[in-house]
This record gives C-alpha cells, sequence and structure tokens, in this order.
C-alpha cells in the first residue's frame, strides 16, 4: 500500500489531531491524552511508511501535489505537499523515534501532573516537524519551522516552575529566533527574485534547474550571485536551529527540559530541522558552484561553520559534569559534522549521519533518562558510578550507542555514515582543514564517551541516588532495546560497497565503490577512535574515581586547559561583552534621538550634554577595563543603558508611531503612489 | 470642494483632534476616547467613500457596522482595564502605567 | 443639503476639540456623546440610516454608559463633585503636538488634492433587508467571528474589573522544586 502526494497532508494531521485531544482534554486526565498521543503517533508511523513505499517505487520521481492558500490581485500564493525519499526517510524516522520517546516518556513521567499537558506537546512537536518534512512550499516549511520552535519553547520550559527551565526555553526560543530572522530574510528574497514558494513546480519551482540557473547568473555588488546570498540567509536559519557555531550556545540549556524531550530534540525533531532544510534545499546552496567567479561559495561558508562546530561540541563535551550536558555537547559536534557533510557538497552522506545519529542519540539520551531516573534525578556524573551491575539492560544498550557515537569500526552504524562523511570531506577539493578537524573530533568524540561510560557505569556508586539505584520499568527498556538494534544494525544500510540508502536518497547512481577504496581512512579513522579510548582509559579509568568532591583527573594533569572548558570556552560572556556592548551602543544613540528629537530646546541641550558625558564615560570604561571580569559588569550596565530607551510610557510610544507613520507617508508620495 | 472632499476633510480634523487627545491627555479615559474619536473618524470615510466612491458594492456599510461592534467590545475592554489600573495606582493617569520601564 | 453637513460638520469638530480639552472628565464625556449624535446624523445625511442608527444606538446609548460608569467608580473620592485632570507637562503637550501635526501636515493636503472618481448624482440606497442578506450571506463567516470577539472581550473585561482574590496569587511562586541539579555548583 503506498500513499499519494496528495495524501501526505495525512502524516502530520494525525499527530495534530492527537495534540490538539491532549491539549484541550481535562487537566487532570492522564490516560486519554496519552492514548491519543500514542495512537496519532502509530497512525503516522504507517502513513509514512506508506509514504515511504511510495516514494521508493521510483526514487527519482518528486511528487508533488500543490494548492492554492489564497490570491491576492493577480498573484496566487501556492502551497503543496512533495514527496521524495529523503521526505519519506525522514517522515519514517521522525515518527519512529516519537513513539519511542512517547513510549518511554509513559513511564518517565508517571509522577507527573501535568502529563496529558506533556503528550500535547509532544505529538504537537511531532506533527510540526512532519509538516516541515513534507511541504513543497518554503513558506510552509518556515511555518512549521516556527511551530517547531514553539513546540520545542513549550516542552523545555514544560517544568516552568523552575527558573532554570523557564530561562532555558527563553533562551532556546531566543537564539534560535535569531537565526529564524536570516531564514526569513532569505524566504522572501527567494519569494521576490523567483516568484514562486514552491520548491518543485515543473520548472517554474524554486529549486527547478531553470530558475536556480537565473538566480546565480544574477549577480550582486561585489559579484555575489543572488543565489549565493539567500543560500547563507537559508543557512543561518539553520544554523539557529541545529546549533551550529555561533548559534549552538541553546542547545546545551535545553538540558532543562524532561529527559525524553531532549532525547526528541536531539535526535529527530529540532535539530534535525536545519540539516533537513539544508538537504531539502541542496540545489539552491550548490548553484553557485560551478560559477569560477563568484568570490565566495555558500557551501564554503556551510563546511567552514561545520567544521567550527565540530571541533569546538567535541572540545566542550570534554569537560562536562552533567551527563546530559556531555550528550548535549556531543550532539552539537555531529550536527556539525552533517553540516561538514553538507559543506563539501555530500548532503546524502549529511542525511545518512543524520538517520544514524538520530538512533543512537536517542539511544544514549533515553538511556540517560533511565539512569536519571533510577537515581532519583542524580545526573552529576561525579555522583554516579557502578551502575554496570546494577543496571544491566540499560548499561548493554547505552554501550551500545557509545559505540555508535565513537564510531567503533564495521559493526555499528555510526561507523558507517562517519566514514562516508570524512571520505566526502576528504575529497573536498577547496581545502583540508574540515577533514582535519573531521579527524580531531573522531579522537575527542572516543575520548569523552569513554570518559563518560567509565564515570557513570564503572566505579564505586558516589552517591545516595547512585547505591540504591534499580532497573527501570519495561516501558523504558523497551524502546531502549529497539534503539539499540537500529543504532547497530542501520549502518548496514549504506555501505560504500552496497549503498542501497544512499541509491534512493540521491534519486540516481551513486558511485560504488569496494572497501579497498577507502580502507586508509577506515583504518586511520579506527586508530584514531582506540586512541581517544585509549586516552579516555588512562585519565578515568586506571584510577577510578572514588570521591565525588576528587579533582577530575583532566584537571590535574592541565588545569588551566579544563577550566576553560568547563566554562565552555567563555562563550556566554563574550557574547555578552560583543553584542551586549553593540546593544548598549544601538541603546545611545536611540536615546540620544529620543531625546534630541523631542525634548524642548533648552532641555536637549542639557540631555546632549549628558549624553555626551554618558559616551564620554563608557568610551573611558569600556576603553581602560577590557578584561574578562569586567564583563558582567558591562552587560549590566548595557542593560540599563538599553533599558533606559525604554521608558515604560505608552504616549511616548505612541508619538514615535505617529511620526514614523508621517514619514512613511512621505516616502510612498515621495516615490510616486501606485 | 467636492462633497467627497469635505467628508474627507472632516475625518482628517476629527482624526487628528483624536490623535492629539491620544497623545497629549494624561487621563486613560480620555486616551481611550481620543481612539474611540479616531475610529469614528475611519468609520466616516467609509460612509464617504460608500456614498460618493464609484459604488457597485456595498462593503463599506458592513464594514462600519463591524467597526462599531469591534469598537464596542474595545471600549468595553479598555475601560475594565482603566478601571483596573485604578485598583491597583489610585490613579488613571496613563503615566502609571509604567511597569516596563527599563 | 451642504448647509446642513456644514452644520453637522461644525458640531462634530467643536464638540470634539472641547471635549478633548476639557479639564474635566464628565464634561468631556458629554460632550463627546454630541459628537457621537453628530456623526450620527452625518450618516443619515449620507443615506446610511442603518449605520447612524446603530451609531447612535450603540455610542450615545451603549459606549457612553460605560464611559460614564468608569468616570464615576475611577473618582479620588466618594464625595469629589468634579473629576479634574492633572495638567500635563508642557514638554507632553509641545511633543505630542508637534507629532500630531505632522500626521495632519500630512494628511490634510493629501486630502485635499486627491484625484478622486466620484458619482454624480444621487447616492446609492441600501435598505434594512439588503443589509441583512448580506450579514447573513458573504459576511456570515465574519459575523460569527465578531460575535465570537464580543463575547471573548466581555469576559475578558469582566476579568479585568473584577475584585482581585486570594486564590489569584500565582501558585508557582514557591521556588524551585529542584528537580534536576545543574553544572554549575563545583563541589568545594
Amino acid at each position: 500500500m503506498t500513499l499519494s502526494a496528495s495524501l501526505l497532508w495525512l502524516i502530520p494531521a494525525t499527530p495534530l489531531a492527537a495534540s490538539v485531544f491532549g491539549l484541550f482534554a481535562p487537566r487532570t486526565a492522564r490516560t486519554l491524552p496519552i492514548a491519543g498521543a500514542l495512537l496519532g503517533l502509530v497512525a503516522a508511523l504507517g502513513l509514512s511508511v506508506a509514504a515511504l513505499a511510495g516514494a521508493l517505487v521510483d526514487p527519482a520521481v518528486r511528487a508533488t501535489s500543490d494548492f492554492a492558500w489564497f490570491t491576492f490581485g493577480a498573484q496566487t500564493l501556492r502551497l503543496g505537499w512533495l514527496l521524495d525519499p529523503l521526505a519519506g526517510f525522514m517522515c519514517v524516522l521522525v515518527t519512529l523515534i516519537g513513539l519511542l520517546v512517547a513510549l518511554f516518556s509513559t513511564a518517565y513521567l508517571r509522577h507527573d501532573p501535568r502529563i496529558g499537558r506533556f503528550f500535547g506537546f509532544l505529538s504537537l512537536f511531532v506533527a510540526a516537524m512532519l509538516g516541515l518534512l513534507v511541504t513543497n512550499s518554503l513558506l510552509l516549511l518556515f511555518i512549521c519551522w516556527e511551530l517547531v520552535g514553539l513546540a520545542s519553547y513549550l516542552l523545555i520550559g514544560f517544568w516552568y516552575e523552575r527558573p532554570a527551565a523557564a530561562a532555558a526555553a527563553k533562551k532556546a526560543f531566543i537564539t534560535t529566533r535569531i537565526g529564524d530572522l536570516g531564514f526569513l530574510i532569505g524566504l522572501v528574497w527567494l519569494h521576490q527574485a523567483t516568484g514562486s514558494a514552491l520548491f518543485h513546480d515543473g520548472g517554474a519551482g524554486a529549486l527547478d534547474a531553470p530558475t536556480l540557473a537565473r538566480l546565480s547568473s544574477t549577480l550582486l555588488p561585489g559579484g555575489w550571485a543572488v543565489s549565493t546570498a539567500i543560500g547563507l540567509l537559508l543557512f543561518v536559519g539553520a544554523a539557529g536551529k541545529s546549533g551550529q557555531f555561533p548559534l549552538h550556545v541553546w542547545l546545551p540549556d535545553a538540558m532543562e527540559g524532561p529527559t525524553p524531550v531532549s532525547a526528541l530534540i536531539h535526535a529527530a525533531t529540532m535539530v534535525a530541522a536545519g540539516v533537513f532544510l539544508m538537504a531539502r534545499v541542496f540545489p539552491l546552496m550548490a548553484a553557485d558552484q560551478g560559477l569560477a567567479t563568484v568570490p565566495f561559495h555558500a557551501l564554503t561558508g556551510v563546511a567552514v561553520i561545520g567544521a567550527v562546530t565540530a571541533l569546538l561540541g567535541a572540545v566542550l563535551a570534554v569537560a562536562q559534569n552533567d551527563i546530559k550536558r556531555v550528550l548535549a555537547y556531543s550532539t552539537v559536534s555531529q550536527l556539525g559534522y552533517m553540516m561538514l557533510a553538507i559543506g563539501v557538497g555530500s548532503w546524502v552522506a549529511a542525511v545518512f549521519h543524520l538517520i544514524t545519529h538520530a538512533f543512537f542519540k536517542a539511544l544514549l539520551f533515553l538511556g540517560a533518562g533511565s539512569v536519571i531516573d533510577a537515581t532519583h534525578h542524580e545526573q552529576d556524573l561525579r555522583r554516579l558510578g557502578g551502575l554496570a551491575g546494577r543496571m544491566r539492560v540499560t548499561f548493554a544498550t547505552f554501550a551500545l550507542g557509545t559505540g555508535a557515537l565513537m564510531g567503533l569500526p564495521f559493526v555499528f552504524s555510526g561507523f558507517w555514515s562517519k566514514e562516508a562523511i570524512l571520505h566526502a570531506a576528504e575529497g573536498w577539493t577547496v581545502s583540508h582543514l574540515p577533514f582535519a578537524a573531521g579527524l580531531v573530533g573522531v579522537v575527542l568524540t572516543a575520548f569523552y564517551m569513554t570518559r563518560l561510560v567509565l564515570e557513570v557505569f564503572f566505579g564505586k556508586a558516589r552517591g545516595e541516588g547512585a547505591a540504591h539505584a534499580e532497573e527501570s520499568p519495561g516501558l523504558m527498556r523497551g524502546p531502549l532495546v529497539v534503539l539499540a538494534v537500529a543504532a547497530v544494525g542501520l549502518g548496514w544500510l549504506g555501505l560504500p560497497n552496497w549503498p542501497w540508502l544512499q541509491t534512493r536518497l540521491q534519486g540516481g547512481d551513486w558511485p560504488v565503490h569496494g572497501l579497498g577504496e577507502g580502507f586508509g581512512l577506515m583504518v586511520v579513522s579506527t586508530a584514531l577512535v582506540l586512541l581517544g579510548i585509549g586516552a579516555g582509559w588512562w585519565w578515568y579509568g586506571r584510577v577510578k574515581r572514588t570521591d565525588a568532591r576528587a579533582l577530575d583527573p583532566l584537571a590535574r594533569s592541565w588545569p588551566a586547559v579544563h577550566a576553560a572548558l568547563a566554562g565552555r570556552l567563555w562563550l556566554d560572556e563574550l557574547y555578552a561583552a560583543t553584542v551586549g556592548r553593540a546593544f548598549a551602543m544601538l541603546a545611545r544613540v536611540a536615546a540620544f534621538f529620543d531625546r534630541w528629537v523631542w525634548g524642548g530646546a533648552v532641555e536637549a541641550a542639557g540631555r546632549t550634554a549628558e549624553t555626551v558625558g554618558q559616551v564620554n564615560r563608557a568610551v573611558d570604561e569600556d576603553g581602560l577595563n577590557a578584561g574578562f571580569d569586567n564583563t558582567s559588569e558591562h552587560l549590566r550596565g548595557s542593560g540599563r543603558r538599553y533599558a533606559k530607551a525604554q521608558t515604560g510610557d505608552a504616549q511616548s510610544y505612541l508619538r514615535v508611531v505617529a511620526i514614523g507613520l508621517a514619514v512613511v507617508g512621505v516616502l510612498l508620495l515621495w516615490g510616486g503612489v501606485r | 470642494m467636492s462633497p467627497l472632499h469635505l467628508c474627507l476633510l472632516l475625518s482628517t480634523v476629527l482624526f487628528c483632534i483624536g490623535l492629539a487627545a491620544v497623545l497629549v491627555r494624561t487621563s486613560a479615559i480620555l486616551v481611550l476616547l481620543g481612539v474611540e474619536l479616531m475610529l469614528n473618524a475611519a468609520n466616516l470615510n467609509f460612509i464617504a467613500f460608500w456614498r460618493y466612491g464609484p459604488g457597485g458594492d456595498d462593503t463599506g456599510v458592513i464594514f462600519v457596522l463591524f467597526s462599531i461592534a469591534v469598537a464596542a467590545a474595545e471600549a468595553a475592554v479598555g475601560l475594565a482595564l482603566v478601571i483596573a489600573l485604578h485598583r491597583h495606582r489610585r490613579t488613571i493617569a496613563l503615566k502609571a502605567a509604567n511597569q516596563l520601564r527599563g | 443639503m451642504s448647509l446642513a453637513f456644514l452644520a453637522l460638520a461644525l458640531v462634530c469638530v467643536v464638540t470634539a476639540s472641547a471635549a478633548m480639552i476639557s479639564r474635566n472628565l464628565i464634561h468631556s464625556a458629554l460632550l463627546l456623546v454630541l459628537t457621537w449624535i453628530g456623526l450620527a446624523g452625518l450618516y443619515l445625511w449620507a443615506g446610511a440610516d442603518f449605520v447612524g442608527f446603530s451609531q447612535a444606538i450603540v455610542y450615545v446609548g451603549g459606549v457612553s454608559m460605560v464611559v460614564l460608569f468608569a468616570v464615576l467608580l475611577t473618582r479620588r473620592q466618594r464625595d469629589e463633585p468634579l473629576v479634574l485632570i492633572p495638567e500635563a507637562g508642557v514638554g507632553r503637550v509641545v511633543a505630542g503636538l508637534a507629532a500630531t501635526f505632522w500626521v495632519a501636515a500630512l494628511l490634510v493636503p493629501a486630502m485635499v488634492v486627491a484625484p478622486l472618481v466620484q458619482r454624480a448624482g444621487p447616492g446609492p440606497t441600501l435598505t434594512v433587508k439588503r443589509i441583512g442578506e448580506l450579514l447573513a450571506g458573504p459576511h456570515l463567516v465574519a459575523v460569527l467571528v465578531v460575535g465570537v470577539i464580543l463575547t471573548v472581550s466581555l469576559i475578558g473585561a469582566l476579568y479585568l474589573a473584577a475584585p482581585v482574590t486570594a486564590e489569584d496569587q500565582p501558585e508557582w511562586d514557591n521556588g524551585g522544586t529542584g528537580r534536576d541539579r545543574g553544572n554549575q555548583e563545583e563541589p568545594s
């Protein structure tokens, strides 16, 4: 049985219906919302499998089904659905992981009074992500994209009574919103330049070859192709959602949500959206590749950011003490690998890694959740330890997930997908730095995962929770086992000498090469993995931690390095010092205008002198005391200065609105009203 | 000057009187009344164009009916807000509602 | 005909200005009722009978009552005879009038010189029956939406104006539950 493109909307519609049901059910209802959510996810999974079957009949065909949303004047805005193997595989992935996470959550949140609400949000999350996957329109994708953001906000802040969770939800929402601004500008620009918001529309869509040829041949001042600029803007959005380097700060903080939510965010829904977007618009990103005259290719930027993120995430994961934070930074790093693969031109390898990573990262997070649940919400790995004997199933599955994440050779799925990425990076002609960053990342990944497993599962229990831990209930073990099977087995779908998945995704031939060709690379990366494991054992395995208060062995060897890593390289503080200061400048300008334009003449003179004095003093301070120790002061000061523009006086705001209206009117008259 | 232009001029004048009240007066109630006046000025435009415009459809009148309905709702909510403000701050000066001040 | 228009326009402008200038809130409200009556007259003059009567009923009958109640409910003291509004500061007056002036300087000339297509001869006729057909036909959805808005705003107004009771205090205001432990606390 297959599902045609015109019925694709059913896939997001079923979880959406479940979420509406869950959110409007009585607040105390528990069973009904859970049953509804599970039913919706099962139905969506069935439909997704049917859709995938339809897409695999002929992988080269992109089936679309468009409809007119509304008409204004001569223009009609059309939206639509698109079915190709990429969408099919992703739908199956999202619904399957969503279902497993939901099953896990029924046990994990069994004591939470708002569990019904939780399942409503969860269904909404999955529904938004599914809508994003099957759409044929960049606009509809953006709408679902924002819905994903909303659902993640609700879920990260699910325990909103805790200030840290509320703050983390806000941070995730605002940071991704910064990226979405780039996305929105790119979207509007693309629509303006192509006249179509559809991806594929029989040659007229934004991703069809004639349109792309036009986009890449239109040059902006400076020699940039229009497609380069639009591609980079879209990448800004993807970077925000997928936690790429400058905008990755929200992802570790998102750990404040319930652990199943972390699993979902890090595996299937939230962060996958950015990589999926890049894969979907890959023709646009690559449109400027052939042009030698273009000074900068969009994909080059993607590759560089991806490489930096892959390395940075791995480095930061080394010194985290929260079990979930280690995994979170590992996600940042793995997402960097995916972006790197897209940047070097192999979006197929990126999606391959996205799929395998989704399974083993969901497995690792749910395993962490199982540990946290068994130890009564203890997630500091210094106070865990010795759980291997007490939680056998959790330990076994967690170890399998770790092997997949490290990329242990030949058996685990992570090995094959990472190999595909490294192989693509090796062949990149522009630079070998991303490849080198990828190799270093492999060592670090093996190192921090070894540390995590040794600290959590071996040695002796160092805390109350760990000492009395018992294996989690069957509803939690079941999903773990299913995910572990997938984490091991999925790699076999895309072997270098039998690239079944790659051929289907590509919708055409994929270069088949024997195992021998990439064998040198495999040997090297295997050696690197072993090096990482060895180093991890050297520091954390020889002498096991016996006391939760003991200094980290790495901190004993290299205190300065460890301090820098534990402080997350002070990136948050750097943002406060730079972005915060820029806002302060803006605020001063704004405040200056406010006073100069609206104060009386005398008052204005006085205030101007005052402002000048303020600027003087600020410059003095900034210039003289620009050390790290001052950053927090700067943050507070800039906030205060920025706040001065906010008078809280409704009428002063309205005055600005009135003047703005007049200015817009004048500009319109100037330009001639049509 | 044609009747249509006269109507538009009148509505503009009423709009600006309302705007001035919104921007200048301290009392929240008067600010709300200024908003009502601005809405009325807009309604007058609809009627004027319905009466003197090229014509052919009656949407202008229907729109005014909706506008009146929504304005009534707005007045009810706005004045409830004024009462709430008065309860918390013992004054109806708009400046008192400045909790968002930085 | 034009004379009637001028008279009504004069009433509207004068009463509106006076209402917006007056320092006595009750005077302002009553003067504004006159403005609304003038506007209703203008609608009648333009031939929109139904709108004119709606205006009279809703504004003169309904909104004015709400305004008067709001004025009376927010008096400082129960025996305060006249509700006087404190003067706005000079800066606020100047700034507000300046902003208004800019908008007016843009709108008035634009309105006066706009080249508008006009209908000659008598205006259109619109019977109540036709209005009913329009509302129940092509604009039915809008009618329903407005109904919902009115209901919601009524409930909202009740909620806002209702006295605060003790059980409205937020429950979450009792600190965190400490369910997860963050990475920040270093053991000493």
